[in-house]
């Protein structure tokens, strides 16, 4: 299982990286992709776009389903990686370095809600069968 | 290879043509093509040929045993094709009169008694052309009733997370927004879950029984209880209606609105994308909002009903009596099996979906729900297979194309890892069911052995292992006739 100990994660499989300026990169996890399967298409949200946190941002499309990717907290979106989109299959190869979305949080405190990778690990051992 | 790649300058074959008559030269001149279309030049045998070679590509129920999971692909009477055939039938025209329609006209009007029977509902309509169509009227009428009570805060449509795709679609295309809830570990609703959801904005939910994951909603007097109480009404997708028909019926559950597709459960062609057939029934509260056309018995004169007879009727969505010549098939299928006939349809679809998920079991396959007896179809998940030999869902269904069968659907629902939902229908032998199981325990060997030659499959196939990832990304779907045929004049 390939969760980094330095990201923080969401229950609906984003991770998430604390930049030294606070901004947040964000991304699907290798077990999200592992899902999913072979990327066909990347969505992302425009640069600008204020999101709740939650919100339906992004969208990955599989070759076996596509699947919305939410907002791992309120705040706004400063950067989106055009190059996942042009090269989807970056997700597939390595999901934390092919980053989808950077986001600027309403509220720096918000971040202290996210899973850390340990959580995170015990989620996805409860949500296997 | 197409039709066009066969085309050559100047070959026809004229035999069958009809007798030509008449002229064009009184079309205005505006209208008239400024060039002839094009179409392949080619000889009768050619044609012949082309599209016999096609067919023999074909895997289909009828060539193969075809247990794609929610799908049913039940083995289609031959009787009900050449009845709806009689020409009395398929030469009527739509707008014809009423009174020399009235054989067609009673039949259809006969189907919608039967539906409403074998579902307890009030009232059906048989205008939707689909599935999707059905669930699409079935929504608009919930909304229909909360606009015309004013009760208009109601903005939510709850669905399970192991719904079909469809449901959260047609929600939306509604122009509500959707709640997921989830599910337990046993494949039901998480009752919390859902009375935490309920509220004065809830609408309704949308639920299939038996569910996506073969299971039978124990709970659905529960559930029913809950969303009325919070005002919601209940919506019954009929995706899996084989697996209860004439045994419990939606309308007893408490369902307002169902929709039926009678292209699985009753029996008429489908696979390729249709026509499909995709009825609605209501609740008494729901009759004035039906779709038009639908048969009316006017003191022994079968009619259609318009706007006049259903002044708050959600519209009208088919021209005429919706997929007319599929709905002359259900009849048929529903007349020949009969009230007891229906009975046997769902006895035999969950006898055969038990007898495989036990024959699976046996052979060593993991089931995603073993603590619960199968409706009419089950899932086997093959992640611990993956996980040693690498061998996935999709290299094992491409495997049992060699093996002659039909791949069960796969990866759905996506809540279970590496999964096959597989759905035999009431209309195989023991000996079609045993084959299958035997077919699964070689791959499985194979796959523990070999898996490199599972991976790779199939085989012996017209083409082999697709690359999905390309079909997606560079959709070839037209064909450059400019290029290979210059237009005449």
């Amino acid at each position: 299982m390939n969760i980094p100990a330095d990201l923080k994660y969401t229950p609906s499989h984003e991770w998430v990286r604390v930049e030294a300026d606070g901004t947040l990169t964000v991304g699907i996890t290798h077990h999200a992709q592992d899902l999913l399967g072979d990327m066909v298409f990347i969505e992302n949200p425009a640069a600008g776009r204020a999101l709740k946190k939650g919100e339906e941002c992004a969208v990955v499309e599989s070759v076996k389903a596509a699947s919305d990717v939410y907002a791992p907290v309120a705040g706004e979106v400063i950067a989106a990686n055009g190059d996942v989109e042009s090269s989807p299959e970056a997700i597939n190869k390595d999901a934390y370095s092919a980053w989808m979305f950077k986001l600027k949080p309403a509220n720096a405190a918000d971040v202290a809600e996210l899973m850390d990778a340990a959580a995170y690990q015990k989620l996805v051992e409860s949500e296997a069968h | 290879m197409l039709i066009f790649d066969h085309s050559r300058p100047g070959r026809t074959a004229t035999s069958q043509l009809p007798a030509a008559g008449g002229s064009l030269d009184d079309l205005p001149a505006a209208l008239r093509r400024k060039a002839a279309p094009a179409l392949p030049e080619v000889s009768e045998l050619d044609v012949v040929r082309h599209y016999t070679r096609l067919s023999q590509k074909n895997f289909s129920i009828d060539t193969q045993f075809y247990p794609l999971g929610s799908c049913t692909m039940k083995y289609n009477p031959r009787a009900c094709n050449s009845l709806a055939m009689l020409p009395q039938f398929l030469a009527r025209h739509p707008a014809s009169p009423d009174e020399t329609g009235q054989g067609f006209l009673a039949s259809m009007f006969e189907l919608q008694e039967m539906l409403k029977d074998v579902t307890g509902m009030a009232g059906v309509s048989m205008a939707p052309m689909a599935g999707a169509h059905g669930e699409f009227a079935g929504v608009a009428m919930i909304r229909a009733y909360h606009d015309a009570r004013g009760d208009t805060a109601r903005r939510e449509i709850i669905v399970p997370d192991a719904a079909h795709g469809t449901n959260p679609a047609t929600a939306t295309m509604c122009g509500y927004t959707v709640k997921e809830i989830p599910t337990d570990s046993t494949g039901a609703v998480n009752l919390e879950a859902l009375r935490a959801a309920v509220g004065p904005q809830t609408a309704g939910l949308m639920l299939t029984n038996p569910s996506t994951l073969g299971v039978f909603e124990k709970t659905i007097t529960d559930i029913q209880k809950i969303v009325h109480d919070a005002g919601g009404l209940l919506y019954y997708d009929g995706a899996n209606l084989n697996a209860i028909l004439g045994k419990v019926r939606p309308g007893d559950m408490g369902f307002d609105v169902i929709h039926m597709n009678l292209h699985k459960t009753f029996s008429t062609p489908h696979g390729g994308g249709g026509p499909g057939a995709g009825p609605v029934g209501v609740s008494q509260r729901l009759l004035p909002f039906m779709p038009i056309p639908l048969v009316l018995n006017d003191n022994g004169l079968y009619r259609l009903a318009t706007e006049t007879d259903l002044p708050q009727s959600i519209g009208r969505l088919s021209a005429n009596m919706g997929n007319a010549g599929v709905l002359m098939r259900a009849y048929v299928y529903a007349r020949l099996l009969g009230g007891e006939g229906m009975h046997r349809v769902a006895e035999y679809a969950t006898l055969n979906a038990n007898y495989l998920m036990a024959k699976l079991r046996e052979a060593g396959f993991d089931l995603a729900f073993p603590e619960r007896r199968a409706s009419h179809e089950f899932i086997v998940t093959l992640k611990k297979l993956k996980d040693v030999t690498g061998v996935s869902a999709m290299d094992f269904a491409k495997r049992l194309l060699d093996y002659g069968y039909h791949a069960p659907t796969t990866y759905f629902p996506m809540l279970v890892p590496e999964c096959l939902l597989i759905e035999p229908t009431e209309t195989e032998s023991r000996e079609t069911l045993d084959g299958f199981v035997e077919a699964m325990k070689t791959i499985k060997h194979e796959a523990e052995t070999n898996p490199e030659l599972v991976k790779g499959a199939p085989y012996s196939l017209p083409v082999r292992r697709l690359d999905d990832v390309k079909a997606a990304r560079e959709l070839d779907l037209a064909y450059p006739v400019a290029e290979s045929m210059p237009p005449r004049v």
